[in-house]
């Protein structure tokens, strides 16, 4: 072919060469990836509430204290980090790089306490006798959907301080831009935003009434 | 830390509604928390929490996750999608009152 010419590349919704939704591809991926784990923590948590009105002898044993008052205090945390992480991202777009690394580290803190409050919290009723299959107060599915539920999130909780840490490196190394650090943001607050479900239908609907 | 400027192009929020959502949040948990101790039935109990979580949601996603100043197609093609799906399983929820009822 003597004459080869490139075609001018158009911007048509429909024709490529544009952004879906004028958002970028990474973006948009880790979006649908959210729906679909959202989705999974539902089916999670709504299997759990069938579960849980069918079983007549289901228990409700989380005392104030420690539980209860350790779970607000696990909430406050993961709060507070999805704060920090907004501030976080405010500074990649104003191309800060200390002070989003500092808000990152933070970010990955509060996530880091969390897990040690909630594995404390797990160590202690494994000591009070309550395992995936058995509980010294009820219905046998409780420990099942309790560490089953719980556990599915803490693990979320450290693939996102995971994935904190290793943006709070890439972006001070100049490897990473604010869209990466906004769509780590993304993740983060999802994980948040499922403990925002988790802990009302798992811990306050526990809660041990004298 | 340089003062904050509410940079729309970026689509950075302002420290102020950051804060004050934030702030909600927290109010809002406190809610939830209080009301585990009022001696409610389970059903007003239930629907209560449930709605206080889907206001605390709402604004995580609106907010922080910046849904609310995407653009208006995203947020129909996520949203809608979500709602139709997870309704599909609540839809089998009432079926464990039956079991409840069939249990001697």
């Amino acid at each position: 072919m003597a004459n080869a010419t490139v075609e001018e590349i158009e911007l048509r919704a429909w024709g490529g060469g544009t952004f879906p939704y004028s958002v970028s591809h990474i973006k948009l991926g880790m979006w649908l990836f959210i729906i679909s784990d959202a989705l999974t923590f539902s089916a999670l948590l709504v299997g759990y509430s069938y579960l849980r009105v069918a079983t007549p002898d289901w228990p409700t044993p989380f005392h104030l204290w420690p539980t209860i008052a350790m779970a607000s205090l696990m909430t406050l945390c993961l709060l507070s980090s999805s704060l920090t992480m907004v501030l976080g991202v405010n500074a990649a777009h104003r191309d800060d790089r200390k002070w989003t690394t500092i808000w990152i580290l933070l970010t990955a803190l509060g996530g880091v306490a969390f897990m040690i409050l909630h594995g404390q919290e797990w160590i202690g009723l494994m000591h009070e006798g309550m395992t995936l299959t058995k509980n010294p107060w009820g219905a046998p599915l409780f420990g099942a959907t309790f560490f089953g539920l719980t556990g599915m999130h803490m693990f979320h909780v450290f693939t996102g301080v995971v994935y904190l840490l290793v943006m709070a490196w890439g972006f001070s190394k100049k490897k990473f831009h604010s869209d990466h650090v906004e769509v780590c943001g993304l993740y983060w607050h999802f994980v948040d935003l499922v403990w925002m479900f988790v802990f009302p239908l798992v811990y306050l609907l526990s809660v041990k009434m004298n | 830390m340089s003062s904050e400027n509410s940079d729309s192009n970026h689509g950075s929020l302002s420290k102020r509604l950051v804060l004050t959502v934030w702030i909600w949040l927290l109010i809002l948990t406190g809610v939830e928390v209080f009301l585990a101790y009022v001696q409610l039935g389970l059903v007003l109990m239930l629907t209560l929490l449930m709605g206080l979580s889907l206001v605390k949601a709402g604004l995580i996603i609106a907010y922080f996750m910046h849904l609310r100043f995407e653009k208006r197609s995203l947020i129909l093609t996520l949203i809608p999608a979500m709602v139709v799906t997870i309704s599909l399983l609540a839809v089998f929820y009432p079926d464990s009152f039956r079991l409840l009822n069939l249990r001697p």
